[in-house]
């Protein structure tokens, strides 16, 4: 059998190898583009042969120094967000020549007008529904990106180019979604946070194959060792994760299901599922199929949004899983006042928790989490 | 066959021992600022108050905040506890709410037919509508948390629109300074602790039709009776309460154990 756990640890080894990389990549001369959404269409970004990165907005480490300029009553990711710009402490928005943003919330949007005052910001206007005059829109804004980055950048984007990175960017989405599928096991093959490495993991992997690689070598192994009989982990209550992006400082959450009798097998939330489950269609011409992918996001920016909605009742039935965790962040009101209909919609356990960046609620939400669970023997 | 259910909750530990599904003793004792201490002694009292060894004592659950601070055989949240030990309490008269104020927290959970939970609510992480928002305003008006359930019933509450513990406290002063009755702002302050309780419950299905059965009402605060009858007054139900509903929790980990 091979060894998952080495794998593993290659994983977690190249996530603090991260920076450092980008640092090599602009030493080489290649140019970084800050993003921090799920809109943002990458393969236009790598058109340009520039490196499209995720920009750090995951710890309360910055989140006092964001509140400097910003309400408190904000939304965690967008202070600390802002707060790693502020204080320079992401070495990728370090790194960057601009940022990439969307009109995706209230409280992003107005950001974005105070982080132009730290590094060049591009704002694309993104309509907030998936009908035929909304997609035109976007890929007017998806030009406008596009124009924006050659004058920026100094570069000129071809057809193919955006051809060649779309085919790319579609593999990558395959190899994840391959990846993903593996917990539709019953025992799921690995933990949900083991699920959550390989996530972080791809997120820094920089379109590199042999990052890509290395999740298809996973996945073969988990496969294989599987159907030879290991058990990695052991039959519990399978749970999605949905709501808001997560990272490094909700895993509190992903511990406290963990921890008390449940494994996640999905995360339908951004840095899952939901940017991925869908492809650019190939034989479209470029800039339609990449404003008809990138706005069928299910974000619950989008109203209405029933499209989350179907998404999770399919996961739900994919996955078999037996109860779904929403996360909201506190003062996102859009995944919060979509709770409401995401309850309805689903025929199974289903519990919102708000929560912050803090560790101070860990106990909470461990007993939150264990009722939950408790309640579905 | 002897267990005992071990609820550490935040301001006080309650123990009970049963013997074949059957209640025993409980015994209440405060928490102090040691729950694994508070915890063990307390089993430690019961056990020798009743004459058994621990080697008696098949089971042993804890429930409620400090439940993992203590040595047991089993821990199981305080909302499946508090959803057995309403069962055990009230069974028979068919409710399908279950209502906790404790000292640091407050519940709502819904129940099934079987009496297996549904839904369930916590408030945790504010005062606001927890024994602790009475305690701080009995300390401010100068008298104790007794004194919340000897009220007249003649006497209608003087609203009191902060909920946040900080800001009610000085809307408190201002009304006292108004000259309003202090026995209309005590009445005042349950009713803000109605009014959430009834919010938290609305929100977990409870509606006149849902609950006509009534609402199983257990923790500390179910000994006010001025709360009992604000409560209802909102809620158009009747609650249940009785002597023992402050061991919900522990009854409810007795049961499981
Ligand atoms: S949840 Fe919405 S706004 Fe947030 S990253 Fe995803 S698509 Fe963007
Ligand atoms: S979590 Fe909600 S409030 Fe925060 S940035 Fe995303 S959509 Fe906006």
């Amino acid at each position: 059998m091979t060894d998952i756990e080495s794998i593993f640890e290659t994983m977690r080894n190249a996530l603090s190898a991260g920076p450092v990389r980008i640092k090599e990549a602009v030493d080489e001369g290649r140019k970084i583009v800050g993003c921090y959404c799920a809109y943002t269409p990458y393969e236009v970004i790598r058109a340009t042969g520039a490196i499209p990165v995720t920009l750090c907005s995951t710890s309360d480490k910055p989140i006092a120094a964001g509140e400097e300029h910003l309400p408190r009553n904000l939304c965690p990711l967008i202070k600390s967000s802002y707060g790693f710009a502020l204080t320079d402490t992401c070495p990728y928005f370090h790194f960057c020549s601009i940022v990439i943003g969307e009109t995706t919330c209230d409280g992003k949007k107005k950001m974005y007008e105070l982080l132009n005052r730290l590094r060049p910001t591009h704002v694309m206007q993104l309509p907030q529904t998936y009908a035929t005059e909304s997609i035109a829109l976007w890929k007017a804004e998806i030009e406008r990106l596009a124009r924006r980055l050659e004058t920026e950048l100094g570069v000129t984007i071809t057809e193919s180019d955006l051809k060649r990175e779309i085919s790319k960017r579609n593999t990558e989405r395959r190899v994840m979604g391959d990846f993903y599928a593996l917990s539709t096991l019953n025992p799921a093959p690995l933990s949900g946070l083991e699920l959550n490495l390989v996530n972080e993991f791809f997120k820094v992997s920089f379109g590199d194959e042999k990052a890509l690689e290395l999740v298809r070598e996973l996945t073969k192994a988990l496969r294989e060792n599987y159907e030879e009989g290991e058990r990695r982990v052991a039959p519990r209550k399978r749970i999605i994760v949905t709501g808001c992006p997560t990272g490094k400082s909700l895993e509190k959450v992903f511990n406290a299901i963990e921890e008390n009798g449940g494994t996640i097998v999905a995360f339908e939330n951004c840095g899952g599922i939901k940017p991925n489950y869908e492809l650019v269609d190939e034989t479209r011409p470029p800039y339609d199929a990449l404003a008809e992918k990138y706005l069928g996001i299910p974000c619950s920016c989008m109203s209405p949004n029933n499209k989350r909605l179907d998404l999770l009742e399919k996961l739900v039935a994919d996955y078999h899983a037996d109860g779904v965790v929403d996360i909201i962040l506190q003062a996102c009101h859009t995944y919060n006042v979509e709770t409401f209909l995401v309850r309805e919609r689903l025929k199974i356990p289903y519990i919102a928790v708000e929560t912050d960046y803090y560790q101070s609620d860990v106990e909470q939400l461990s007993t939150r989490m264990g009722a939950f669970i408790e309640m579905m023997n | 066959m002897y267990t005992i259910g071990a609820d550490i909750g935040s301001v006080a530990v309650k123990v009970v021992l049963s013997k074949d599904g059957e209640w025993i003793d409980g015994l209440i004792a405060p928490t102090g600022w040691s729950p694994k201490s508070s915890g063990a002694e307390a089993i430690a009292a019961i056990l020798d108050k009743n004459g058994l060894s621990r080697a008696q004592i098949s089971r042993v659950v804890a429930t409620g905040y400090g439940r993992n601070s203590v040595d047991c055989d089993e821990r199981i949240t305080e909302i499946t506890c508090h959803a057995k030990g309403a069962r055990r309490l009230f069974e028979g008269s068919g409710i399908r709410f279950v209502l906790d104020i404790g000292g640091q927290d407050s519940k709502a959970i819904s129940l099934d037919e079987k009496y297996n939970v549904s839904d369930f609510l916590m408030n945790d992480k504010c005062a606001a509508g927890t024994g602790r928002f009475l305690q701080n305003m009995a300390v401010m008006l100068g008298c104790e948390l007794k004194d919340f359930s000897l009220l007249p019933s003649d006497i209608e509450p003087h609203a009191i629109s902060s909920m946040c513990t900080v800001f009610a406290e000085s809307e408190v002063v201002g009304l006292l300074a108004q000259g309003v009755d202090k026995r209309a702002l005590m009445l005042g302050i349950l009713d803000s602790v109605a009014s959430r309780a009834e919010g938290m419950l609305r929100r977990v299905g409870f509606s006149a039709q849902s609950g006509a059965s009534g609402v199983a009402f257990t923790g500390g605060a179910s000994r006010s009776r001025n709360l009992v009858a604000l409560i209802e007054r909102r809620l158009g139900v009747p609650l249940r309460a009785c002597e023992k509903s402050q061991y919900a929790g522990a009854l409810g980990a007795a049961e499981t154990a």
